[in-house]
């Protein structure tokens, strides 16, 4: 587990893709630089859709934490 | 006393869904579709505006046309929905009180929300806009054409590679193909929402010489640069920008604070009920639900909402729920389209492209007004299942 404080905590469990990820842009078009936002998402193309954005788009992927039925993404807004 | 059913909106779904509890209940029931403009329109055919093969007019008519005698209409506009007191407030005043309602208000355009976007790109989601677009696509002399996604949920998800399959094709025929650079900006890492689908046309992508960007998340527009720039920092040189406009539920939907911040409502997957309100239920594009906007999801669902309101009204237990079903044409240009067939359990297994999806996709067209809003596309057609329930032919 991260020690990062979480600024917003998206459950995006149960959501089909591309769900997650879009529901992780929207929050990251809304943050601000620092700001660290976890999803938790049960679809399986998020272990290879949200590190590949998060890379992409220049942000901080901070953790990546299998779960029971999900994952839990820690991402940090970083520009 | 006969059950006071309310409709909103007069798109697909909430027409359908009136004629079907109209016929179901008969003088057990007083259906009324409130609608603002009071007019119907065909919205998948503002792509064959844009294009130069579709007519506006053809596209739209009166919604009156298109239901029962006995389902009443009211040209209004709902300002608030007032799920305790069971009423709907109009615009010119006044209150309509319901036993049942269907939120029906679909989805609207909000190209504001993209600095830029209004004056700097064209699109093909409202008739205006395809107007445009084919008045400009007509003196088109060549030169970087890019299409994109401008923000998620978007209706009808094929439509942008439709769109660019299509316009490939126009280019060609009209001689400045060569000059010409098309490329499709795709919000994913691949080129459509459902990665079989996007697996599938890829190749055809390739050979046709379109290029894809992936992971472009348009963040504004600069018109007077010609550039397009993305969430992700990247920017894309244009001369012809074809963005589809961010959408948001309907104004209603927010003041009565019954949606999320996009103004979508929180609908049951299955039973389609609102937020929790056994007497509401939200259709077509006006739901959070994890499925496209498309008047295909209206259609499949507005079955199940008749049927569980038939059974309110008669004292029964709703039985039917909705599993998710969907069902999509995708054109890929030179007279062939693939079929996307699927619900919540079936991802779908599209079909090579083929002359007979695009046949299916034009007589569709053609027939939608005397079909689909008076429910007379049997449930078992073959092209709508998904291929695991019922795989039609080739």
């Amino acid at each position: 587990m991260t020690t990062a404080e979480i600024t917003r905590s998206i459950d995006a469990r149960g959501m089909a893709c591309p769900g997650p990820l879009m529901t992780l842009i929207g929050a990251i078009r809304e943050g601000q630089v620092g700001d660290v936002i976890e999803v938790l998402s049960s679809d399986e193309g998020s272990k290879t859709d949200i590190p590949a954005w998060v890379a992409k788009a220049k942000h901080e992927l901070i953790e990546v934490t299998p779960d029971d039925g999900y994952s839990r993404f820690v991402i940090r807004k970083a520009r | 006393m006969p059950a006071r059913i309310v409709v909103l909106g007069g798109g697909v779904g909430g027409t359908l869904v009136a004629n079907l509890l109209d016929k179901d209940l008969g003088r057990d029931a007083r259906v009324t579709v409130v609608d603002p403009s009071g007019m119907h329109d065909y919205q998948p055919g503002y792509l064959y505006v844009a294009l130069g093969e579709a007519k506006g007019h053809w596209l739209s008519r009166e919604e009156r046309t298109l239901l029962r005698p006995d389902v009443d209409l009211a040209i209004e506009r709902a300002i608030r929905i007032h799920p305790d007191a069971g009423t709907v407030q109009l615009e010119r005043g006044g209150n309509l009180e319901w036993d049942y309602l269907v939120v029906a208000t679909g989805s609207r355009l909000v190209p504001e929300q993209i600095p830029g976007l209004a004056e700097g790109s064209f699109e093909f989601y409202s008739l205006q806009g395809a107007e445009r677009l084919a008045q400009e696509l007509r003196t088109f002399d060549g030169g970087r054409l890019k299409v994109g996604v401008a923000g998620i949920p978007y209706k009808c998800p094929p439509a942008p590679v439709e769109f660019t399959f299509l316009v490939e094709e126009y280019l060609r025929k009209k001689g400045v193909r060569g000059r010409s650079e098309i490329e499709l900006l795709s919000p994913l890492n691949r080129a459509f929402t459902i990665e079989s689908a996007s697996e599938l046309i890829q190749p055809y992508m390739d050979e046709r010489g379109i290029g894809l960007t992936t992971f472009f998340n348009v963040e504004a527009v600069d018109p007077s640069a010609g550039v397009v720039e993305s969430l992700e920092g990247e920017k894309a040189e244009y001369d012809l920008l074809v963005l589809v406009p961010p959408h948001k539920g309907a104004q209603v939907v927010i003041d009565s604070s019954l949606g999320d911040p996009g103004g979508w409502l929180p609908t049951d997957k299955h039973t389609l009920n609102v937020g929790g309100h056994e007497r509401i239920f939200g259709l077509g594009d006006a739901t959070n639900l994890p499925i496209s906007k498309s008047g295909s999801t209206a259609h499949f669902e507005a079955p199940v909402i008749a049927s569980r309101i038939a059974s309110l009204v008669h004292g029964t237990a709703p039985k039917e729920n909705y599993g998710g079903r969907v069902m999509c044409f995708l054109e890929t240009g030179n007279g062939q389209a693939t079929s996307l067939r699927f619900d919540y359990e079936h991802p779908p297994q599209p079909p090579k492209p083929n002359r007979a999806w695009h046949t299916a996709k034009w007589l569709f067209n053609r027939l939608y007004w005397e079909t689909v809003p008076q429910g007379r596309i049997p449930e078992n057609a073959p092209f709508s299942k998904p291929p695991a329930m019922a795989a039609p032919k080739e």
